[in-house]
């Protein structure tokens, strides 16, 4: 019972950490932004939360400098890809590797600090009292519980809002927007930053909330593992947070395994999420299942008014 | 008052790409003055130290050479790949895997004599590169199945399984760190004597023009630019892209692969637990600032080992050594900006009518 509870909220922990920057990836991507950056937000959000949580012990102002820091990425990011119409790929390398490196030389005076200040699991009244479901879902951090409104928000907003219809209008077809009157470019604008602010956060909760130190490059692929899950997730929010969670399982199960199963080389279990990621990767976005794939079909491509 | 316009360009010339580079590299370099001054060090000093150190010596400029050798073949193998629009992003687990299999036939394989058991050795890394990247290339060319993703993802399979197998079965007995043993003198990369360099260097710059000419008079290497240039052309024009996404993303791994075959060979003489060390993604910057040509994949990786070799220098004045990744990025970051202006001029029109 124990182990399952565990295994469990861990799952969930474990998933909510590579959600934030899934759904930032998934509005991105709905805009037809891809961001293969995803890491190395993640690592500026990371560190930018934890020197502002060292230096202040304010855990407020650390998210707001987390967002922030997210935003900046992202403008830079939507000034190259979305203004200067660059290829996506390689500024999202780009992104990627000067966000790793940036933040590793930033974070050189807070590695091996002890900020003790993180996100604590807080036991909802009642709810959090309840046999198995309690420990499961009602005594996590503020960020999983954010993350309970978030998803159905978001599935609302793309599916439901006039605005998630110019979204999705954005990532398929940004000319007949702009016939329309509207400003394509402000548009992408906002969501790229978006999405880089919530990948920021993803950092945060990685230094802030499930762990609460910082060291370079402590991230471990979990960016990449939300990137792949937005093309896995068909562009889904709720499909998204189904694999997450499936995700996070097999990684806690990994670990529990571990203890059970000492014979078997530690590595299998830290190479299974990948494998996983292949496969499922591989099996979804295929195109041997005939039916059309859900990718935005402006995607990766930048919007140019004059050769329209 | 005079407004000012973009326009496009429809050509840029090579120089005038050279000259751009430069300048936006400059820029770079001053973008992250501000930020090592931000840190609390002397940018200035910082990187007199790093340039002094690593260019202005003839060590300097050896040991550049040598933690290029990788780099170039990384970035050789990276642009290979993204000429044909294939974003390979996995020449890091190319690398690594390349790397497992010529500790593999050194360890398990025939001894054979000479010069042969080199080429062994390098056929053995360039398949164990070539066959890392296949498991992209099929879904590729199959089932379309993005082959940025699968390629990254094989990375961390791939530095997983060559740390087991360094800390594990193959581990060099008596050491504490995950290192192989010594390879065998006679499949050890001699060095040219008197100049004390690798004899990989002139094997990478032959195999840097094969590319050149490849490219520039074969005709699967004249396909690679057309499907690169436009799918729909190509497929128009009759070329077999699934052969062709097989070919050239084995070929690209295989490049890679024996980044290996030069750091086991040609340097370490071991292979190491960490031993592509993020060479594979700095290739691809690599690759994208030399625009694709061979030729100056072979200088830019110099210039970049140099870059990393340098930053342990400044870390005795307590610099991170990030420091190199930092600014590759930045470096990427701003000559992609500035790429903006190979696409575009600005012009300025007199009030009223347009010049033009």
């Amino acid at each position: 019972m124990n182990l399952l509870i565990s295994l469990f909220s861990g799952a969930i922990v474990y998933a909510v950490s590579v959600m934030y920057a899934g759904i930032g990836e998934t509005f991105s991507e709905r805009a037809g932004v891809m961001n293969l950056g995803v890491e190395g937000i993640m690592l500026m959000g990371a560190v930018s939360g934890y020197i502002t949580a060292v230096n202040t012990h304010n855990l407020l102002l650390s998210f707001l400098v987390v967002l922030l820091t997210g935003a900046v990425f992202g403008l830079v990011f939507a000034f190259l890809t979305v203004t200067l119409q660059a290829d996506q790929t390689v500024c999202g390398m780009a992104m990627l590797i000067f966000g790793t490196g940036l933040s590793g030389f930033l974070g050189k005076d807070v590695a091996g600090v002890a900020a003790n200040l993180k996100f604590e699991n807080i036991s909802i009244p009642l709810l959090g009292k309840l046999p198995f479901l309690g420990p499961i879902f009602f005594q996590q951090n503020l960020l999983v519980y954010a993350m309970y409104f978030i998803v159905p928000a978001s599935l609302f907003y793309i599916y439901k809002t006039k605005q998630g219809l110019y979204l999705r209008a954005l990532g398929e077809n940004p000319a007949a927007l702009d016939s329309a009157g509207m400003n394509v470019f402000a548009m992408r604008y906002a969501y790229v930053t978006f999405g880089c602010a919530m990948m920021a956060v993803s950092g945060a909760c990685v230094s802030l909330a499930n762990t609460n130190f910082w060291s370079s490059g402590m991230t471990a692929g979990k960016g990449w593992i939300a990137f792949a899950l937005v093309a896995f997730s068909s562009w889904n929010p709720f499909k998204l947070m189904m694999g997450a969670l499936l995700f996070g399982f097999i990684s806690c199960l990994g670990s529990n395994l571990q203890i059970y199963l000492p014979s078997v080389p530690t590595e299998i279990y830290s190479a299974l999420p990948y494998i996983a990621t292949i496969v499922a990767f591989i099996l979804t976005t295929g195109n041997f299942r005939k039916s059309h794939t859900a990718q935005p079909a402006a995607l990766c491509k930048p919007y140019d008014r004059e050769s329209r | 008052m005079r407004k000012l316009r973009l326009e496009k360009k429809s050509t840029s010339s090579g120089l005038s790409i050279l000259l751009n580079s430069l300048l936006f590299v400059a820029l770079a370099l001053v973008f992250c003055g501000f930020i090592i001054g931000a840190v609390g060090f002397n940018p200035l000093e910082v990187y007199g130290k790093m340039f002094s150190k690593a260019f202005l010596s003839s060590r300097g400029i050896r040991k550049a050479i040598e933690s290029g050798l990788p780099l170039m073949l990384c970035g050789l193998g990276v642009s290979v790949a993204f000429r044909m629009n294939l974003n390979n992003i996995g020449a890091e687990g190319q690398y690594a895997v390349g790397a497992i299999f010529g500790a593999a036939f050194a360890l398990y394989g025939p001894k054979l004599p000479g010069i042969l058991g080199i080429l062994a050795l390098a056929v053995c890394c360039f398949t164990g590169g070539a066959l890392w990247a296949l498991l992209s290339a099929a879904p590729k060319a199959f089932w379309d199945v993005d082959e940025s993703i699968t390629t990254l993802m094989l990375n961390y399979i791939a530095l997983i399984l060559l740390s087991y197998l360094c800390l594990g079965p193959w581990k060099a007995k008596g050491q504490n760190v995950g290192q192989t043993e010594k390879i065998a003198e006679n499949l050890a990369l001699p060095e040219i004597s008197g100049l004390k360099i690798s004899t990989a260097f002139p094997v990478v710059i032959v195999i840097a023009l094969l590319l050149f000419g490849f490219y520039k008079y074969t005709a699967s290497g004249y396909q690679i630019n057309v499907i690169g240039k436009s799918l729909t052309a190509a497929k128009y024009a009759g070329i077999n892209i699934k052969k062709n996404i097989i070919l050239v993303l084995a070929l690209s791994g295989g490049l890679a692969g024996l980044a290996g075959f030069v750091q086991y060979a040609g340097i370490t003489g071991r292979v190491q637990e960490n031993m592509p060390n993020n060479a594979g993604y700095t290739g691809i910057v690599i690759a994208y600032l030399s625009r694709f040509n061979p030729l100056v994949v072979i200088i830019v990786s110099i210039l970049f080992a140099g870059l990393q070799n340098s930053s342990a220098t400044v870390q005795v004045m307590g610099v991170p050594a990030q420091i190199a990744t930092m600014m590759q990025g930045a470096i990427m970051i701003i000559v992609i900006a500035g790429d903006f202006f190979q696409r575009y001029k600005i012009v300025s029109d007199k009030k009223g009518g347009r010049a033009s």
